[in-house]
């Protein structure tokens, strides 16, 4: 379950200390059953992102309360919130894969810090990466993937270790329509198995196309579902 | 490497700066260590020497004594001998003499005339200090002067002690700048892998996952560093030790064999030391460091 209460985020701005704080989010309160599927949606800087980053902990929320798989994230220590981190699967906006690794190692590299075992990393590895498409590019660093591929690596190294929440900011940007469709269906497919989705877009009609009920964000404000 | 060093920390704390540096600070604590040892090695045995030294002054040592048998410096000359704890007392030859007044009288102080008393050295091998030894020889020869080497003993005490504790001293301050020197690296890797950190912290990594990989880095360049140091180190330290050699009146066969016995089992801490140092500190700032994640 993911259940926000009354949650407040604020930026101060390091550069002008003396400026007020910004509220990118005011009282937003909601809440996601276990193996729930949402869509925030919004328009841009209406503070999605800010939503994605307090549910994959990135964030200390200024106050308000936040449940995350049954967790309190404030009552919990920095090793509790690292091990609730390993069952946060997140694609990010800007894909942050590890330059200096390989797309496999970039895959296996939640795997690892979660000490299984290389035989079962290799079998997930190269199924996930099978999956997306990019089998034939295990060895091949990112940077010379296309932005395209860069993002299937992420959304792989996401899902690879199987988490109880996947949680994607604009997941399908770069992707074309084909591929769009079958990212979809590999969450769709988790979101059946039991990890509860959430899916942060500007794309409408992939949201009309894979009906869920929407999280409507406007100026750091949840808004009543229509 | 990426299943060891998904980090980069091979190019992030790179192995060239931080183990020249602390190569240079081992070299430093080698010779501050050889000093303390050298320090301590030469108290022993100067307090030892000096401590156990007599210098008995007879004046008139040609007077006969009071039983009017046998000459003064005689009659002292067998009461020492018949004294317990006394050892090897010998009268010293009037070249001797001379030789110990040239820097005051020039060369042939006895051929001046001048009344010079007799000098006779022992050894004081009892317990304590011969206290009433002066009173007794006093009575067979009146002036008779002893010379207890324990005030020179506690001045040389004093002497290589204070030696010791400047060694000590110059062995913290090496060990404090060698924190400082991996300190600073260990930040710079930081900042260097700063993106990384954040995405594989974001990955549910743990904090002692990322200071021990920093740490892991840190504590092997600078054990590389500090033996490379300690091993540049012995052929000075050798060197040092030959010239010191007739000074601490120890000779040896070869430049090596003149360093002295602990040391040789010292010098292996040295690497030791650094790779607690190179550890903890980095463990330290890499961990202070994360507090800023969330």
């Amino acid at each position: 379950m993911v259940r926000f209460e009354d949650v407040w985020l604020r930026y101060q701005n390091a550069a002008r200390p003396g400026e007020p704080a910004l509220d990118v989010l005011r009282g937003v309160s909601f809440e996601i059953p276990d193996g729930g599927f949402r869509w925030p949606t919004g328009p841009s800087g209406a503070g999605k992102s800010s939503l994605l980053k307090l549910i994959y902990l990135a964030e200390h929320p200024a106050k308000g309360l936040i449940e995350i798989l049954g967790t309190k994230a404030a009552k919990i220590s920095r090793r509790e919130s690292a091990l609730l981190r390993r069952r946060i699967g997140v694609v990010y906006q800007d894909f942050r894969l590890l330059p200096q690794l390989s797309a496999y190692d970039n895959v296996a590299l939640p795997m690892r810090l979660a000490h299984r075992s290389e035989t079962q990393i290799h079998a997930d590895v190269t199924e996930i990466l099978r999956w997306v498409g990019l089998e034939q590019k295990l060895l091949v660093r990112p940077d010379e993937l296309s932005g395209g591929e860069q993002q299937r690596i992420a959304i792989a190294r996401a899902v690879v270790a199987r988490p109880k929440l996947f949680v994607a900011d604009e997941p399908t940007g770069n992707l074309d329509d084909d591929q769009a469709h079958r990212l979809m269906l590999l969450i769709t497919a988790l979101n059946r198995l039991g990890t509860t989705v959430v899916v942060a877009t500007h794309n409408m009609a992939l949201v009309e196309r894979y009906p869920a009920p929407r999280l409507r964000i406007e100026a750091g404000r949840l808004l009543p579902n229509a | 490497m990426p299943k060891r060093d998904y980090l980069g920390l091979r190019a992030a704390l790179a192995d060239r700066m931080l183990p020249v540096l602390v190569a240079a600070m081992s070299f430093l604590a080698a010779l501050a260590l050889a000093g303390a040892l050298a320090s301590a090695t030469l108290a022993a045995t100067w307090e030892s020497q000096a401590a156990s030294a007599l210098t008995i002054q007879v004046p008139q040592p040609d007077q006969p004594d009071p039983t009017g048998r046998t000459t003064r410096l005689a009659a002292v000359l067998a009461a020492l001998q018949a004294t317990p704890g006394i050892a090897s007392p010998k009268v010293l030859d009037a070249a001797t003499e001379d030789a110990l007044l040239t820097p005051w009288l020039g060369a042939g102080a006895s051929e001046l005339g001048l009344q010079l008393p007799g000098v006779i050295s022992a050894a004081w091998t009892g317990a304590g200090t011969p206290d009433t030894l002066a009173t007794a020889l006093a009575n067979i020869s009146p002036g008779t002067l002893v010379d207890i080497g324990a005030v020179w003993a506690a001045r040389v005490a004093a002497l290589t002690n204070s030696l010791l504790d400047c060694a000590v001293a110059v062995l913290l301050i090496v060990a404090l700048v060698a924190a400082a020197v991996v300190a600073v690296a260990a930040r710079a890797g930081l900042a260097q892998r700063r993106e990384t950190i954040a995405i594989v912290h974001g990955l549910g990594a743990l904090d002692g996952d990322i200071a021990n990989r920093f740490a892991f880095r840190a504590t092997v360049l600078a054990v590389g560093g500090s033996v490379l140091g300690t091993v540049l180190a012995l052929p000075v330290l050798a060197w040092l030790a030959a010239l010191a050699a007739p000074f601490s009146g120890q000779a040896a066969s070869s430049a090596l064999m003149a360093l002295p016995m602990p040391l040789w089992f010292a010098m292996p801490a040295l690497p030791i030391a650094a790779a607690g140092i190179g550890w903890v500190t980095a463990q330290l700032t890499v961990r202070g460091w994360l507090r800023n994640l969330p």
